[in-house]
């Protein structure tokens, strides 16, 4: 070797770690908390509470690994939660008042919900109304939905398997945990594998320059909404499994959690950059605070100010080292 | 005004290096330079936006700092930037006065809209700027906009005003408006401070030429002893070749044609366009000639009209549908239209042919990497890596960046907007050299520009526009800016004698 290629090598580590700095300020910030926790708390690190974290964070981070393709994109969607509580309504009204038995009952509602995404997918796109102002008008209709399905009561007695979709166990780790990490994995492989990928980020990055490059941006829009509210639809299935019941007023904070996780996790909101595996440290990163924070005797009301103020934080940092970008 | 041994660095770069420069009363003293060499820099100390490391600033003979740019247009200084910095909402007064409107008396302090749109118009007469106070900016044209800003640093009393590339986005009949305008600050006795990348106007209107060079400073020089070649030279570095390389260029059979071609700004629109030949589209800033380019592309909707490639009648609705004819356009402006700027540069280039490096819609990221490396090396792209993101390349490289997008999606009929706007010499040149080389393959080239020499040195012919139609086409043998010109405003040979 000689030294020129000695100069590249030390060259290209440098910028590694500078890039690790740089762009993945936010592990670090996950590897503190992770120290800080397990110092304050001797229960913190242990893997029932662990796996316990894990499973109360896979449904906020199912929700957020859509709402990833939305932010990505420059776009956002505030309907996640009433789309979620909808979600658990139907599956739940299918099963208990039509017989129907699990499967079907859960595709039908992950068809419907991806529908209603696509809706307000084609409204946004074709129509040219702003996503947020669409989003917000579907918050409220799906949750009016979600209370006139149930006629504003829970509905109860779902059989075992779809209690198993919320409950259930794969060997020690809880079901919906695992199904968070193969959603992220199949999320990671279409954002960083694919042409879909490629344009979600350079629409999220400049619209009309991808337009004039020819990608088909109102398609990918409108795909990118249904992706969206169809996760939103199975976390909500998944969350009916949890509780035995489909309860028209859950998932009122599902909104806001499933934004703050992509955040925090480095996405940016204007578009263009960032990830689902950010989503993933995101969605665990609030997991473990309020886990965390519970543990060492921090009250709820304590936790949403710390929550919030973690939120402004990040998304300064981002601004601090993108400025010239955005 | 005088600046001594002005010093600035941003992390890892020295931007300005031990600069001087100085200013007189009623004297136009031109920065030039390449991008990269410093001149933004230099404007930004003196005006406020940046604080330089060391170096001293005297102004009437005072030593001062410069705090910020309020303190700056406290001390007399205003700047008018290359971009703007309008509200397009509020109407001219109201920009002009911006966080200085007249106020009515009383508790609430409420803003004095007449007063404010009196004002505004006596600013404006007195400027000659021919302009409604009451007119919202959104309304008005790149030039009218420039005027306004113009307005807006005149109306504190300023001593020097600083012009930061102002005739870049100008047509010829407003950049003589724009140097009358200057004329006169001259005669009151304002000091003008006046950035631009194209020589001729140097000499127009400046008294004094200093260059800068990589943030060293290279020399002063009145206007009368320096030639366009020796400004060039001291710019670069180096000689840089100014002649027509038409060597071995063979134009083949017709590629492109355009049949009555009809849109919102032009109308009945007829061109062509063979193998292997650049034309140029010449004429006035809003004379349509960007929509032309626009809607054969199909970034516009065409309300009537034929485009014929090869012969064969094709309908282009979508941008996408003239790349898979391979039909490509490098926008006016690459930071809006054509960049993804927050993405690296390999993802760039890749972005209009990922169909081809793609199976079933999975990149295939080793055949990417290929292409990729070969069009940064094939158009010297000066970049530190393919995964450098596209903002932080310089105005030429981010223009190669465009082009290799197309080159690798294989288009071989070109449609070029301003493809040198706002680039340095250095890379003017190399985008030109580029274009030829691209036209010796046998691309059909079709380029909008609104510098006539620059028409005159690469086009083997060139069409005018006016007022939304063709008003002339001429052969490169033979032609003078004149000719282009009194197209341009629509006059024929008769009217111009």
């Amino acid at each position: 070797m000689n030294n020129h290629e000695k100069k590249n090598i030390s060259q290209a580590i440098g910028n590694f770690f500078l890039t690790i700095f740089k762009e993945q300020t936010i592990l670090i910030v996950f590897g503190f908390i992770i120290i800080g926790m397990g110092i304050s708390s001797p229960v913190f690190l242990t893997r029932r509470n662990l796996l316990n974290i894990f499973l109360q964070s896979s449904m906020i981070g199912i929700t957020a690994s859509g709402m990833t393709f939305v932010i990505l994109m420059a776009e956002i969607d505030l309907s996640v939660g009433s789309v979620a509580a909808f979600a658990g309504v139907l599956a739940a009204k299918l099963q208990v008042m039509h017989g129907w038995t699990t499967m079907p009952a859960i595709a039908l509602t992950i068809v419907v919900c991806f529908g209603i995404g696509i809706v307000m997918g084609i409204v946004v796109a074709k129509l040219g109304v702003h996503s947020f102002v669409v989003t917000l008008g579907m918050l409220t209709i799906a949750r009016g939905f979600a209370l006139i399905i149930s006629e504003g009561h829970p509905i109860s007695g779902l059989t075992d398997s779809f209690k198993y979709l919320g409950q259930g166990k794969i060997g020690i780790f809880p079901f919906p945990a695992v199904l968070f990490l193969i959603i992220v994995i199949i999320c990671w492989f279409f954002l960083s594998q694919t042409k879909f990928g490629r344009g979600i980020y350079s629409i999220g990055g400049n619209k009309e320059a991808s337009r004039l490059s020819g990608i088909p941006v109102d398609l990918y829009k409108i795909i990118v909404f249904g992706v969206c509210s169809a996760m939103a639809g199975l976390s909500g299935t998944i969350l009916a499994g949890r509780v035995n019941s489909g309860q028209p007023i859950a998932g009122e904070s599902h909104n806001l959690d499933a934004i703050a996780s992509v955040i925090i996790g480095g996405t940016s909101l204007f578009g263009g950059r960032g990830g689902v595996g950010k989503t993933l440290i995101g969605t665990l990163i609030l997991g473990i605070l309020r886990n965390g924070l519970n543990l060492i005797g921090v009250t709820p009301y304590w936790q949403r100010v710390f929550i919030g103020t973690l939120i402004i934080v990040t998304v300064v940092i981002d601004r601090v080292q993108h400025r010239k970008e955005a | 005004m005088k600046l001594e041994s002005i010093t600035k660095t941003f992390p890892g770069v020295l931007a300005l290096d031990r600069v001087n420069f100085d200013l007189k009363e009623g004297e136009a003293h031109i920065l030039i330079g390449e991008n990269g060499a410093g001149k933004s820099t230099l404007i930004k100390i003196i005006s406020g936006a940046y604080k330089k490391d060391a170096g001293t600033i005297i102004i009437d003979g005072n030593e001062l700092e410069i705090h910020n740019p309020r303190h700056a247009q406290e001390l007399g200084i205003a700047t008018v930037y290359q971009e703007f910095n309008l509200i397009p909402y509020q109407s001219v007064a109201e920009n002009i006065f911006l966080g200085r409107q007249p106020l009515k008396k009383g508790p609430l302090r409420r803003i004095d809209k007449p007063r404010m749109n009196r004002e505004a118009r006596e600013l404006l007469n007195s400027l000659e700027i021919d302009i409604d106070p009451k007119i919202i900016v959104r309304k008005l044209g790149i030039a009218q906009k420039q005027m306004v800003e113009i307005a807006k640093a005149f109306s504190v009393q300023s001593k020097i005003c600083i012009f930061d590339e102002p005739t870049a986005a100008l047509t010829p009949n407003e950049i003589q408006e724009l140097f009358k305008l200057i004329q006169r600050l001259k005669s009151e006795g304002v000091g003008v401070i006046y950035i631009s990348h194209r020589l001729e106007e140097v000499f127009t209107i400046g008294n004094r030429i200093t260059v800068l060079r990589n943030g060293q400073y290279v020399d002063t020089k009145n206007a009368d002893e320096v030639s366009t070649a020796d400004l060039v030279e001291m710019m670069v570095g180096r000689k840089i070749e100014e002649t027509r390389l038409d060597t071995g260029r063979k134009i083949g059979p017709e590629i492109l044609r355009v049949e009555e071609l009809t849109g919102e700004k032009f109308h009945d629109v007829n061109l062509n366009v063979r193998e292997g030949e650049i034309v140029g589209l010449a004429g006035l800033v809003g004379s349509g000639r960007t929509e032309v380019l626009r809607t054969i592309f199909g970034a516009d909707r065409a309300k009537g009209g034929s485009v014929f490639l090869k012969g064969e009648g094709i309908r282009i609705k979508e941008p996408k549908h003239a790349l898979a004819r391979k039909i490509a356009l490098l926008p006016e402006d690459r930071k809006v239209d054509g960049l993804v700027m927050c993405r690296p540069v390999d993802e760039n280039i890749i972005l209009s042919s990922l169909d081809s490096v793609s199976t079933a819609g999975i990149l295939k990221k080793g055949k990417i990497l290929k292409r990729v490396l070969n069009f940064i090396k094939k158009l010297d792209i000066k970049t530190p890596g393919h995964k450098q993101l596209v903002v932080y390349l310089s105005g030429g490289n981010q223009q190669k960046v465009i082009i290799a997008r197309w080159l690798c999606a294989e288009c071989d009929v070109l449609l070029f907007d301003e493809p040198t706007r706002g680039i340095d010499v250095g890379a003017k040149q190399e985008v030109h050299n580029l274009m030829k080389n691209l036209a010796r393959q046998g691309a059909a080239i079709l380029v909008v520009s609104s510098e006539i020499p620059e028409l005159m040195k690469i086009c083997d012919r060139t069409y005018v526009m006016h007022e939304g139609s063709i008003s002339g086409e001429f052969d490169a043998e033979g032609l003078t800016s004149d000719m282009i010109l009194n197209a341009a405003f629509g006059r024929t040979k008769k009217e111009a004698v």
